[in-house]
């Protein structure tokens, strides 16, 4: 049994892994050179506890389901998570009556934990909050979680078990026969499957369209500011402001990895690839942000950037079989609580996919050799954060190329690189080994390490230093040898001089 | 000792603890080389305060590499130093010793400075490949041997940039300007017209740029007028073509690594507080060169430094006596800040204390005044002062008396008749 997953983004990768506990051939495919390279590298890395949304609707089941599985999720796939706490802000005493209404709302969904805090409470848990705050519902099991990392290690995870993943592949169409979705066309040539699962996000409406399902994903962009770990405890819980209808509003939040984050705005865009910054948006951004916490920093921005949600008009995720034609699943407007959402939705996938084949009488059989967790690979800063840097030695002396600091400010050694280079997704070019590494993610943002990472990339893959990218083709760093354009300038010169 | 980074400073640090008797000293470098950024500074132009004759940046280097070479101080390359604290114990990584770590009785910190990035600065828009800081593209080129770029448009006027620009021109790069927020050049004076006036590459003062676009590689950025309050004014906006954006905005000392020593840092400099012997608020831990504070020419890193190595030495030799008053040196008019902020140290056999200051604007005849409450200690007449160039004078110990306690600087416009010099 063959199965296609078009996009590589958290809940296709998510999916992926699932399905890989399976005896079936399965493709990964992504559009882009590296995994969690659209709406999955860019959020506020936030697993929400769940008192949002009703439990009645997907976003509000999923993301309910999910919110225990993470602490073992995590430790199997090897990536950072913290249960950090979040707080939803009021600053009005009407806000009271919103916040309890939230309470209410989450305890259905069974939360626990849910408490409202008054002014005095919220401070001393928050001493940097804007003093003018009332009171905050307190949410002890909402998280933050690396979600680019999250991916990369389901993806791998789901390599490790069997799947092929598919990068710089873009889907041009569906192969249908009669009825039925019978696989993908793409820039790479045509593959087959017997099912078809699109989690395209931003393009999910566009593959869906493809089998004549109409849906519309606008993006919406979020901007956020990135500042350096020095401002990383100015907050110790995620911070929400009290909701508007369009969106959660602008959060102050830490990082897992220990930096300050403060974003995003919300605003419709046109282009599903435009993540560009704003000026009004970076202004907004620090605004909003200065509500809940007076105190954010002007300076010791480390960096900016734009993310894009694939809002679906409907305001819930849908999840479900094309209405057109069969052995394909559309999933759509797969926006916040997206992240959150993840696992449980790829056991929903899973379901009915194991559904969709028995009612076709083939059962799915489950492989006895799957492989649940992920190879640790040793990080520098890791050991540094557990005060554990004595037991670095042994990593030096099994090989010294963890010994060789690449990145100054993120202490990032030559032998993580490395690893990074070689792992199931291979990191190929600068920015996927910053989200594998946190190489150049730090406060020089490349400067200094920018050659160095751009040398190991060439040894390693056996290129052209000229043939390195910061995210794929098109995005080369250099240019020419030195000497190449003046020569190529002087002869063109020459060339004029010998024509007159 | 133990000297952290083999820089310019770090290495004239060690050699003149050396010199004053020292003889157990380390040198930690993360590089593969010593010499600091020097040996990717092929242009000349260094070396004309401190040897009298130009020099270009790895020659510079190298005069004193050949006088370290002669000594016993020891030199750990490819090490990196990722945690000081205050008992003065540096933890350090490389491929053979893997962690290591050593206590010094006294620590100069020479780790020099960074480059401020697009994101510092927080230009909008794509964030695509071909933008890079000014000294990252000079690596490229100079060490690395290749070209970042065809097309440049560089933004900052730092000596860096200005150097960059000549050197991506020679290299058959059409650099199309550098822009300047400010009004005036925030360079040397002959960066500017040896590497620009000389070959034709326009500098724009008052403008910056609001926009950064392609998806890639860089396409084009928007580049505007700004008025005297860095507003851009509406209209101005135009496209300018370019593959690439050279930054050269502006270096921050890089004093990270000392967070959890709790060092003062000088909300001006972005460097510690430091007394005359460049020593911080620890005791025996000293700071010289760009991670102090950024200069201009080497030759006064390398000066600093030595300021610095000696009374490490003196420090260990236990040669040193406290003053019975700090005397605290405070910036007044025009002046944004000065090197040392204070003296706290018996004068000893000094004639004087070399006094490092940035003025905030360009300004041409001007008095350096060294005042002690309303009254004139002494005053220096300049020509010329401008913020790119560091401004430097010689206050003389005689004139300093015990029961002093606050020395204002300022510089001012020569008003009427001066009696110049004193």
């Amino acid at each position: 049994m063959q199965i296609i997953i078009i996009g590589a983004g958290v809940i296709g990768s998510a999916i992926a892994r699932e399905l890989s506990r399976y005896k079936i051939d399965i493709k990964l495919i992504e559009k882009e050179p590296d995994v969690a390279d659209g709406t999955s590298k860019a959020n506020s890395g936030i697993i929400h506890a769940g008192y949002n949304a009703d439990a009645n609707t997907l976003k509000g089941s999923m993301n309910v389901k999910s919110n225990p599985i993470y602490d073992q999720l995590c430790e199997d796939l090897k990536v950072p998570f913290k249960r950090n706490g979040s707080l939803v802000v009021g600053f009005k005493d009407e806000d009271l009556k919103k916040l309890k209404a939230k309470k209410a709302n989450g305890e259905k969904n069974g939360i626990k934990g849910l408490e409202i805090l008054n002014r005095e409470e919220l401070l001393s848990k928050e001493p940097n909050i804007n003093k003018n705050a009332k009171y905050a519902l307190y949410a002890p099991s909402a998280g933050i979680i690396s979600p680019y990392e999250l991916t990369i290690g389901y993806a791998d995870n789901a390599v490790r078990n069997g799947v092929e993943v598919l990068l710089n592949t873009k889907v041009k169409d569906l192969i249908i026969e009669g009825e039925k979705v019978k696989g993908v066309v793409t820039n790479r040539g045509k593959f087959k499957a017997d099912l078809v699962i699109n989690s395209a996000g931003l393009y999910s409406d566009k593959i869906a369209k493809m089998a004549g399902d109409n849906f519309e994903i606008t993006p919406r962009k979020g901007e956020y500011h990135l500042f350096d770990k020095v401002h990383g405890d100015l907050v110790s819980n995620t911070l929400f402001p009290m909701p508007t209808e369009k969106s959660k509003g602008i959060l102050v939040l830490p990082t897992v990895h220990g930096n300050l984050l403060i974003g995003p705005n919300a605003n419709t865009i046109d282009e599903k690839d435009d993540f560009s910054t704003t000026s009004d948006g970076m202004e907004e951004v620090f605004k909003g942000a200065k509500k809940l916490v007076p105190d954010v920093p002007q300076n010791g921005i480390i960096t900016s950037f734009s993310g894009l949600r694939a809002s679906l008009s409907s305001n819930d995720f849908h999840i479900d079989f094309s209405d057109n034609k069969k052995a394909l699943i559309n999933l759509v407007g797969i926006q916040s609580p997206g992240l959150s959402s993840a696992p449980a939705i790829a056991d929903k996938v899973t379901e009915m996919v194991n559904h969709y084949f028995k009612v076709n009488n083939k059962k799915l059989k489950i492989k006895d050799n799957f492989i649940e967790t992920n190879p640790s690979y040793p990080h520098y800063h890791r050991y540094e954060e557990e005060n554990e840097v004595e037991k670095w030695q042994q990593i030096v002396e099994k090989n010294e190329d963890y010994g060789e600091v690449i990145c100054r400010c993120e202490h990032v050694s030559k032998g993580e690189i490395i690893d990074a280079i070689h792992r199931p997704i291979p990191a190929k070019t600068v920015d996927a080994i910053k989200r594998r590494t946190r190489a150049s993610s730090g406060r020089c943002q490349a400067g200094f390490c920018g050659p160095r990472i751009l040398n190991i990339l060439s040894n390693q893959l056996d290129i052209d230093p000229l043939e390195v990218t910061k995210k794929g083709k098109g995005s080369k760093i250099l240019k020419a040898r030195s000497k190449e354009i003046i020569l190529k300038d002087i002869k063109e010169e020459n060339n004029v001089g010998d024509s007159k | 000792m133990i000297v952290i980074g083999a820089g310019p400073a770090g290495i004239a640090a060690a050699i003149e603890a050396n010199k004053n008797g020292l003889k157990d000293i380390l040198i930690v470098e993360r590089d593969e080389y010593i010499g600091g950024i020097l040996p990717q500074c092929i242009h000349n132009g260094f070396g004309l305060e401190y040897f009298g004759q130009e020099l270009t940046g790895p020659e510079y280097a190298y005069e004193f590499i050949k006088e370290l070479k002669e000594t016993n101080i020891e030199v750990l390359t490819e090490t990196m130093v990722l945690d000081v604290d205050k008992n003065k114990v540096i933890t350090a990584l490389n491929k053979k010793d893997g962690v290591i770590r050593v206590k010094g009785k006294t620590i100069v910190l020479a780790m020099g400075c960074r480059e401020r990035t697009r994101e510092n600065i927080q230009i909008p828009g794509d964030r695509p490949s071909g933008i890079l800081s000014a000294g990252t593209a000079q690596r490229y080129t100079n060490i690395e041997g290749y070209m970042p770029g065809e097309k440049v448009v560089i933004l900052g006027s730092g000596d860096i940039g200005l150097i960059m620009a000549r050197r991506m021109r020679l290299e058959g790069a059409d650099v199309k300007a550098v822009l300047e927020i400010m009004p005036f050049s925030s360079g040397l004076v002959r960066n500017k017209v040896q590497c620009l006036d000389d070959f034709d590459i326009p500098l724009k003062l008052q403008h910056t740029i609001t926009r950064i676009e392609g998806k890639e590689r860089l396409k084009r950025v928007q580049v505007a007028q700004v008025d005297k309050d860095f507003n851009v004014i509406k209209g101005s906006e135009e496209w300018v073509e370019c593959d690439t954006l050279l930054l050269s905005v502006g270096l921050i000392p890089e004093n990270e690594l000392t967070k959890a020593m709790d060092l003062d840092l000088h909300p001006v400099t972005g460097g510690t507080f430091v007394n005359e012997n460049r020593e911080t608020n620890i005791e025996g831990v000293y700071a010289a060169g760009n991670v102090l504070h950024v200069h201009d020419l080497v030759d006064w890193v390398s000066e600093e430094a030595e300021i610095a190595g000696k009374a490490a030495a003196d420090y260990i030799n236990d040669k040193l006596t406290k003053r019975n008053t700090t005397i605290k040196i405070t910036p007044d008019k025009n002046v944004t800040y000065s090197v040392p902020q204070k003296i706290e140290y018996a004068f000893g056999d000094k004639n004087f204390i070399k006094i490092f200051m940035r003025v905030t604007k360009p300004m041409e005849d001007v008095k350096v005044n060294f005042n002690y409450k309303d009254k004139n200690i002494v005053s220096f007449s300049k020509k010329i002062v401008m913020p790119g160039e560091m401004v430097t004078a010689n206050l003389p110990t005689a004139l300093i008396e015990d029961h002093m306690d606050e020395i204002k600087v300022s510089i001012v416009k020569k008003v009427g008749e001066s009696n110049g010099k004193k």
